[in-house]
């Protein structure tokens, strides 16, 4: 049970992924949602890319993988953008005060 | 000041080690000798705990800490040991891209969003949280069940397979399967910067003067 195996990544996968979720949402700072989200994505890589090794062979998850590291990439530009664009608007990033579509 | 110091040091020593491993597993093209080791543990193992400890800790850090500046720290110890947890999985190169476009790319982008937008030096300003009864909860109720099912759930998992450098299957795999995902990764790619750079200039009003043409 010491001995690295297939499970020992899953949880550390779980893991990453349940704590991303809670910085979701907890977070009142949109930047640290953002954050939240890279763990989240960062999680199901990791399971991504283990189930590949241990189970299935070839490369078609770490495929998989990079695809999601390209989508999270863009993601965290467009996110960061729209971030700034309401700290300009409405001089504060808390996610609670950005409710209206309009200044 | 010394502890600032202290903090850098021990940054620069973590990135450098995850280079070193990194590298010497690329060069070597295999894995550490599995059979020499501490009582029950290889030394595969010793590091595997090692870096599954980082990535755990890096993603407490994000989710737990006060100031929002230590969690973007506690996501670059997070996003390292994840990287190299891929070198354990036999993927060696995406490992490296893990390193050039989280640690590079993305970390540095939300470095840059914390420092535009936050009012650092007001730490509770800078990071609140919603309260611990209802992340509690949360945690309660997705990490037991999440453990339960990967440890319980008999995967028909391979023992032990060997690593092999991977890069020249993915550049086949790209090209011949997943040609038009690849292409469209980077239309995506094309679009987000256009969009990125739309959404975050900064607008002018039509009966404001324009800086530049006031200059």
């Amino acid at each position: 049970m010491l001995n690295v195996g297939l499970q020992h990544f899953l949880v550390v996968g779980a893991l990453l992924f349940s704590l991303g979720l809670l910085t979701v949402a907890t977070r009142r700072n949109a930047v640290g949602v953002l954050m939240g989200v890279e763990l989240i994505l960062n999680g199901a890589n990791v399971n991504f890319v283990a189930f590949n090794h241990y189970v299935t062979g070839g490369v078609s998850g770490q495929v998989f993988a990079l695809f999601v590291i390209v989508l999270a990439a863009a993601e965290a530009a467009v996110g960061l953008a729209i971030v700034l664009a309401i700290f300009q608007t409405f001089r504060s990033i808390d996610v609670r005060h950005a409710d209206t579509m309009r200044e | 000041m010394a502890r600032k110091l202290f903090t850098w040091v021990v940054m620069a020593a973590l990135v450098v080690i995850f280079v070193g491993v990194i590298g010497a597993q690329v060069m070597r093209g295999a894995v550490l000798p599995a059979d020499a080791g501490l009582g029950p543990l290889t030394i595969r193992d010793v590091l595997f705990y090692f870096f599954a400890a980082l990535t755990v800790g890096g993603a407490g850090g994000v989710a737990f800490s006060r100031n929002i500046l230590y969690s973007a720290l506690g996501l670059l110890a997070a996003l390292m040991g994840a990287g190299s947890l891929y070198v354990f999985l036999s993927a060696d190169f995406l490992a490296i891209t893990q390193l050039l476009v989280y640690i590079g790319g993305v970390l540095v982008l939300i470095l840059f969003a914390v420092m535009l937008t936050n009012r650092i030096t007001e730490v509770n300003i800078s990071n609140a949280s919603l309260g611990l009864g209802g992340g509690a909860a949360l945690l309660v109720a997705t990490v037991p069940v999440l453990v339960f099912v990967a440890t319980v759930t008999p995967w028909a998992a391979n023992a032990s397979p060997g690593l092999a450098p991977t890069t020249r299957e993915i550049g086949n795999a790209f090209l011949t399967r997943w040609l038009l995902p690849f292409e469209l990764a980077s239309l995506v790619l094309l679009a987000t910067l256009i969009g990125a750079v739309v959404i975050a200039r900064k607008e002018l009003k039509a009966d404001e003067p324009d800086p530049a043409a006031a200059r």
